[in-house]
């Protein structure tokens, strides 16, 4: 699955690094507890979060995430915005709830982590 | 020959944890250091920067690159932790609520970093602050 095939499947808009839309994506992670996502690291995931601060794109470049999808509609900061630009994190909005936007995604194939 | 990348940790700005974390990502890219070592070191510095923020109001970070291991020194002159084996527990926390509304102390950031770690220890004195010392190994041992 592409970062485009997840825009289309949520509605989103997207609000930075649109050029990276056709990069594929292996697998995704839903939380608003960013200490949680640092224990979850896979390449080439993306992250569905309702929470806006800047530690969300932070949490998304230590762990070479590519892509976060704020849900409930929200739209982050500019600065939020422009962070996530400058370290190359595609920036999407949904207006689906955190639980539709991954039982959408999860539908469509895209796993969560596997367990070794 | 070593390599020592040093940053001050400010404790006075939430919103600027984690720029020392992404200038120590950013110089190891250039170094060509392998991709999951660098997200090893980049998590593990991220742990600690957070944490020096949220608990002792900004530190220092000291990132070492030899050629066989990257080794991280986070270190503060807070309260330091009474109890460590306590602290280490998944998911025991002394963070308060506006912390966890900005999405961190769910009390995994020192288990995260003992996780992504080869080598950690953590050294702590009441009153004088914490040092916490990790060792990323360049080639991860075979299991």
């Amino acid at each position: 699955m592409t970062i485009k095939d997840i825009s289309t499947l949520l509605n989103c808009s997207v609000l930075c690094c649109e050029e990276r839309l056709g990069s594929d994506v292996h697998m995704a992670c839903g939380s608003d507890m960013m200490s949680d996502v640092l224990a979850f690291v896979k390449d080439q995931a993306v992250l569905l979060t309702g929470l806006l601060n800047p530690q969300v794109v932070r949490t998304a470049e230590m762990m070479d995430i590519i892509c976060i999808v704020f849900v409930r509609g929200k739209t982050p900061g500019q600065d939020v915005v422009e962070l996530a630009r400058e370290k190359g994190v595609v920036i999407l909005s949904t207006k689906e709830r955190m639980y539709e936007a991954c039982g959408k995604l999860y539908e469509s194939g895209l796993k969560g982590r596997k367990e070794p | 020959m070593s390599i020592v990348l040093k940053h001050e940790i400010p404790g006075d700005d939430f919103s600027r944890a984690g720029e020392a974390s992404s200038a120590v990502k950013n110089k190891l890219k250039q170094m060509g250091i392998p991709p999951e070592v660098i997200r090893n070191v980049s998590i593990a510095a991220y742990e600690g920067e957070i944490n020096a923020v949220i608990h002792a109001n900004g530190g220092e970070i000291t990132v070492t690159v030899d050629p066989d291991a990257i080794v991280i020194v986070i270190s503060d002159t807070g309260n330091g932790i009474p109890d460590i084996e306590l602290a280490m527990q998944e998911g025991y926390t002394t963070a308060s609520d506006n912390i966890r509304a900005l999405g961190f102390g769910a009390g995994m950031g020192l288990p995260n970093m003992k996780k992504y770690a080869d080598e950690f220890d953590i050294r702590s004195e009441a009153g004088k602050g914490t040092v916490i010392t990790m060792k990323i190994y360049m080639k991860r041992p075979k299991d």
